[in-house]
């Protein structure tokens, strides 16, 4: 898909979530479909599979994401169900920048191994404040192909103090 | 008539001497040898001379063309001889060149021979370093591979909840102190 759909796609889902006042949940629910989307390969498959029927696939999400709020399904399903599952990560991304921007702060993405509580998103989006200068939108990802400790990405910055990536330091020395 | 009744009438085997003939008969005969004489003078002697000028200059030619024949014969002679020489000249000319031709395809081989030798040996030591280099290389990577599968396992074993929380309170330590 070109980037000018991409981004009609994702002004329309901003549009729409600010005018049912449900901007961040929204793009926060968003933002976890994106990862299990890209973390998930027959989710991908099944979503983006043109034979299936678009009614099958937008029940596919809507039994996905019973807990979500009703916009988010109905988003999702209708970039589904429109044939544009696989520009779903970009067009998510874009809604969750955009968010952001609309609240004057960037987007930081954090990778963990395991789930960080409340206490230590906050310190570390503050921390991460302190560190850019900018205000941030911590998202955080849960990803186990980082081992252990954190990668943060603020816009073009990545902070990396991962042990995959460590052990990455290793293997390339040795 | 006269002197043949005077002939007839002699006797012939009556002379006035023994030894000299009749005065007439010298002086027919004297008459007779000097027309004889004088014809022969005359008509005879050109005659010889001429056969013997034609004869004279008939073994000249003889002589000059057999002079010219061994003149020819000798220049043929000297011209075979040189042609003998020159044969042996060129048979000496040619085994020189095929010596020298030999002799510098003889060295030209072994520069050849002795360039490619060198070319091998160089390509060999060339390859045995680089069989050498490859081997340590590929030798260095596996161990890299084993000293990394086995970090990731250690590490991994050793990743509790306890570490996995001291790793993000010190990455939240880390960034909050940069600035």
């Amino acid at each position: 898909m070109s980037d000018a759909r991409i981004e009609a796609y994702a002004q329309a889902i901003v549009d729409i979530s600010e005018a049912e006042g449900t901007l961040a949940v929204v793009e926060n629910e968003l933002f976890r479909v994106a990862r299990a989307f890209e973390s998930s390969d027959q989710l991908r498959a099944t979503l983006t599979d043109e034979t299936i029927p678009a009614v099958r696939r937008q029940a596919v999400v809507e039994a996905l994401l019973g807990s979500a709020s009703n916009t988010t399904t109905q988003l999702v399903g209708m970039v589904i169900g429109s044939g544009r599952g696989r520009d779903l990560p970009a067009i998510i991304d874009k809604v969750v920048k955009r968010a952001a921007s609309s609240q004057g702060k960037e987007v930081a993405e954090v990778r963990s191994a395991v789930e960080l509580n409340a206490d230590q998103q906050a310190r570390l989006a503050a921390a991460l404040e302190r560190a850019t200068g900018k205000q941030v939108n911590l998202k955080v990802v849960v990803d186990p192909s980082v081992l252990g400790g954190v990668v943060a990405t603020v816009g073009d910055m990545v902070i990396d103090g991962s042990v995959r990536s460590r052990l990455d330091q290793v293997k390339s020395r040795l | 008539m006269r002197l043949l009744s005077l002939i007839a009438a002699e006797d012939p085997t009556q002379t006035h001497h023994w030894l000299l003939p009749e005065t007439a008969e010298i002086i027919y005969g004297g008459l007779a040898f000097l027309i004889v004489a004088t014809g022969l003078w005359k008509f005879a002697l050109p005659e010889m001379k001429k056969a013997l000028a034609a004869r004279s200059a008939k073994i000249g030619d003889q002589l000059q063309n057999a002079a010219d024949t061994r003149a020819a014969a000798e220049a043929e002679a000297s011209s075979i001889r040189q042609a003998i020489g020159d044969i042996a000249g060129e048979r000496s000319r040619l085994l020189a060149e095929a010596e020298s031709q030999a002799a510098a395809i003889l060295t030209e081989g072994r520069d050849r021979i002795a360039a490619e030798v060198a070319d091998l040996e160089a390509k060999a030591e060339a390859d045995i370093a680089a069989s050498r280099s490859r081997s340590s290389d590929e030798l260095r990577a596996e161990i890299a591979q084993l000293a990394t599968v086995a970090a990731n396992s250690a590490v991994t074993a050793s990743l509790t909840p306890g570490i996995h929380q001291d790793l993000i309170e010190g990455f939240i330590n880390g960034v909050g102190a940069t600035r």
